[in-house]
């Protein structure tokens, strides 16, 4: 359990984390989010004792780091793979970390053993790679078999299967009742690991909630409905019902609905009443990474802008700046300017396949809507030869969208901040 | 409703609790519906690629053969789902203390190939040119001398490895970053300073005052007879004992001027000045009248004239122990500066 009270850290005249409070309690990972320079490796440092808080207070089990009686058994932290004296072998490096803990020498082969570097622990770490530094990080942190453990951006330079392997070892460390509270800028695999989220931006407390709630009060979560096509007089009836009963109702291109504001079972119990068919009714999630753009947009010290190339340009008169800075909302259904990919695009995080035994909730699963086969394909996340499938379609349908649905799913996103 | 996501193939997480209940006040508008459901795209993952559950199978499962396994089953829960029984280790928690550091801080001293080079420049220093010195003389240039005089001039230039050492020692971590890895290791600061300084001190008074006495041993042995002066015990004790402390504490000093500094180049460059400025400057003071007497303390009490007091090269200089007195003194307080520092200072 940590817990930090009021916490704040001034350095001259920049203050670098401003009143912050918040708990990070055992049995779930806690993800610790925010853009470069939010004072995220500050808080972490100020956790560890490492640095005096000017204000305020955290304590590790009850505890300041500091007044810890034995702290490697109580709290293993990975701060920065590189923070190890380069000229000492892996083995070594350990073992003196052990030693001022009284852990046995034993132990330390087990670790090794357990992140994987017996066969270079009598290596010095200078010739270690960024990942093998990473590992480690990571035994040293294990040292102890500690009740907390810190981590700081642990995937960074691992290989895919060193980052599949910290995922499982930080949900077991928490399915084991620990503490686990990890920085991480990979989105897509803080939505795979944690349970829990902090989220700061330049210094203060920008959220302290799980994720789910993180992704769905960041985003713009919404049932998509669509009614048969060829009867407009269904979905006005339908738009009438949906927003007499509290609903918010936004015409899509293709003729289908954005509903919020209702649940599913909601929109289908209205629509049977005002009988009222429907061809789609599908929820839409925004990825953990779409919730944190937008949630930390205006809480980036350092944002990137396009390369536009005027300073080795001749000046040519009238010339049209050529796009637009980077952030969030993508201006182009084509994507993202920064390469960000489209929604529902985010590896391991497609909706799941519906459950049998519950076709309402029309998930874009195969054998559901039979008679739009491309939807569900597009809404893994596949822009798969919507044409092939255009024959199956009513002949009323408007043109199936060229573009991939979750990047017209971001157009209208932006219809919607335009509202 | 999310109980047919949650299949019994979750091998690393017990059964979750069904629904974790919203937090209140911050469940959004339109999304009670939708959040439960989130779940499941992070535990049906592993299915669907086909991994196994538990770890990579590559991957050494986090054993704890030593450590025993925790009992399974603790409970996984949502922050809202009330407090949760951490997790404690079976094996029962020791107070830390000094010995624990002191183990540490010799492993870390012997595991670094800077320690083997200046230690054994040192040693080729003080031996070889302490033979060089005994071989170049003879018998009758020790009638007045103790025959412990070869050590004399590569102790000089000894020292300053033991310096080089005693910075490194500590500035080397600030170097690397490894400071934070340790003070996380051992929050208590002071203890990791007094870890150092005694292992430190031990190595370097050891090393250099064996180094020393091996260069009396020979060059008494190498000059014997009826002119000789033989070495009292007293000049024996200056010779080795005494010089070796000397030089110890003169790295002790770096070690608490390396901590303060934090910086390996800066604070071997204060020490370079502390060694070589008390030798040097005194030529400049001593033109001028008022400055003479500085300049004439500050000459006794310089490095060279300091060590060869020790060694009782002339009787005018004294037994070298009041030098070396000065010399604890000064190193005392920049250990008191430095424990000082350590403590207040972020790391």
């Amino acid at each position: 359990m940590i817990e930090a009270v009021g916490l704040t850290k001034r350095y001259g005249a920049k203050t670098a984390v401003y009143n912050l409070s918040f708990q990070v309690r055992p049995g779930a990972v806690t993800g610790f989010l925010g853009p470069n320079g939010s004072g995220k490796s500050t808080t972490m440092r100020m956790i560890l004792g490492l640095d005096e808080p000017t204000a305020g207070h955290v304590t590790v089990g009850g505890y300041p780091f500091r007044r810890l009686p034995n702290a490697p058994r109580q709290v293993g932290a990975l701060l920065d793979a590189k923070a190890v004296h380069g000229g000492r072998s892996a083995r070594q490096h350990l073992l003196c970390l052990a030693q001022l803990s009284g852990i046995p020498a034993r132990r330390v082969d087990e670790v090794l053993g357990v992140v994987g570097l017996q066969s270079v622990a009598r290596k010095r770490s200078k010739g270690f790679s960024l990942g093998m530094g990473q590992r480690l990080g990571i035994a040293a942190a294990l040292l102890g078999d500690p009740q907390v453990l810190l981590f700081d951006e642990p995937v960074n330079g691992l290989d895919p299967e060193g980052i599949l392997w910290v995922r499982n070892l930080m949900k077991q460390l928490a399915s084991e009742g620990r503490t686990v509270f990890v920085s991480s800028h990979l989105m897509s695999e803080m939505a795979l690991t944690a349970d829990h989220l902090i989220v700061i931006g330049r210094g203060q407390l920008l959220a302290d909630m799980s994720v789910k709630d993180f992704i769905s009060y960041n985003s713009a979560d919404f049932a998509r409905v669509r009614t048969p096509d060829g009867e407009p007089d269904q979905r006005e009836k339908l738009t009438a019902a949906l927003s007499e009963a509290g609903g918010q109702v936004l015409p899509e291109q293709d003729g289908a609905l954005r509903v919020t504001g209702l649940p599913l079972p909601r929109i289908s119990d209205l629509a049977h009443e005002a009988d009222v068919r429907l061809w789609e009714l599908s929820p839409h999630q925004a990825s953990l990474e779409e919730a944190y753009m937008r949630m930390t947009q205006g809480a980036v010290d350092y944002r990137s802008t396009v390369d536009q190339r005027a300073g080795l340009q001749e000046a040519v008169p009238g010339m049209a700046p050529q796009g637009a800075p980077y952030g969030y909302a993508p201006p182009t259904a084509g994507g993202a300017p920064g390469g960000y990919p489209p929604a529902g695009a985010m590896p391991g995080y497609n909706p799941p396949p519906a459950p049998p035994g519950q076709p309402a909730q029309g998930q874009p699963a195969p054998g559901q809507a039979p008679w739009q086969p491309q939807q569900p394909q597009a809404g893994q996340g596949m822009p798969a030869a919507p044409q092939a499938a255009a024959p199956a379609q009513p002949p009323a349908a408007p043109p199936a969208p060229a573009a991939a649905p979750a990047a017209a799913d971001m157009n209208k996103r932006d219809s919607e901040d335009a509202r | 409703m999310t109980t047919p996501y949650q299949q019994p193939a979750q091998g690393t997480q017990p059964p979750a609790p069904p629904q974790p209940p919203q937090q209140p006040g911050q469940a959004p508008q339109g999304a009670p519906q939708h959040a439960p459901q989130q779940q499941a795209p992070h535990q049906q993952a592993p299915q669907h690629t086909g991994q196994a559950p538990q770890g990579a199978p590559q991957q050494t499962p986090h054993q704890q053969a030593h450590y025993q396994q925790a009992p399974q089953g603790a409970p996984q829960q949502g922050y809202a789902a009330g407090p949760v029984a951490g997790y404690t280790s079976p094996i029962p928690i020791r107070r830390t203390h000094l010995g624990h550091a002191i183990a540490s801080e010799w492993t870390k001293i012997k595991s670094v190939r800077s320690t083997i080079w200046t230690l054994s420049v040192m040693v080729a220093l003080v031996v070889g040119i302490g033979l060089l010195v005994a071989s170049g003389t003879n018998d009758s240039d020790y009638s007045d001398t103790p025959t412990t005089i070869p050590g004399l001039f590569g102790t000089l230039l000894g020292q300053l490895c033991i310096v080089t050492l005693g910075v490194l020692v500590v500035s080397s971590e600030y170097g690397t970053g490894m400071i934070r890895t340790t003070f996380t290791a051992s929050p208590q600061r002071s203890r990791v300073l007094t870890a150092k300084a005694l292992v430190f001190f031990a190595v370097s008074f050891v090393t250099t005052t064996v180094a020393l006495a091996l260069v009396a041993w020979m060059s008494s042995g190498m000059h014997s007879g009826p002119g000789v002066q033989e070495p009292t015990s007293k000049q024996m004790m200056g010779a080795t004992l005494g010089a070796g402390l000397y030089v110890s504490l003169l790295g002790l000093l770096s070690l608490a001027v390396g901590s303060m500094l934090r910086h390996s180049a800066g604070a071997i460059t204060t020490m370079l000045g502390v060694v070589l400025l008390p030798a040097i400057l005194p030529a400049f003071l001593m033109m001028s009248s008022s400055l003479q007497t500085l300049g004439e303390k500050m000459q006794k009490y310089s490095s060279p004239q300091s060590l060869a007091a020790l060694f009782q090269i002339d009787d005018e200089l004294g037994t070298g122990w009041s030098q070396l007195g000065v010399l604890a003194g000064i190193t005392f307080a920049a250990l008191v500066a430095a424990y000082a520092l350590l403590e207040k200072r972020d790391v």
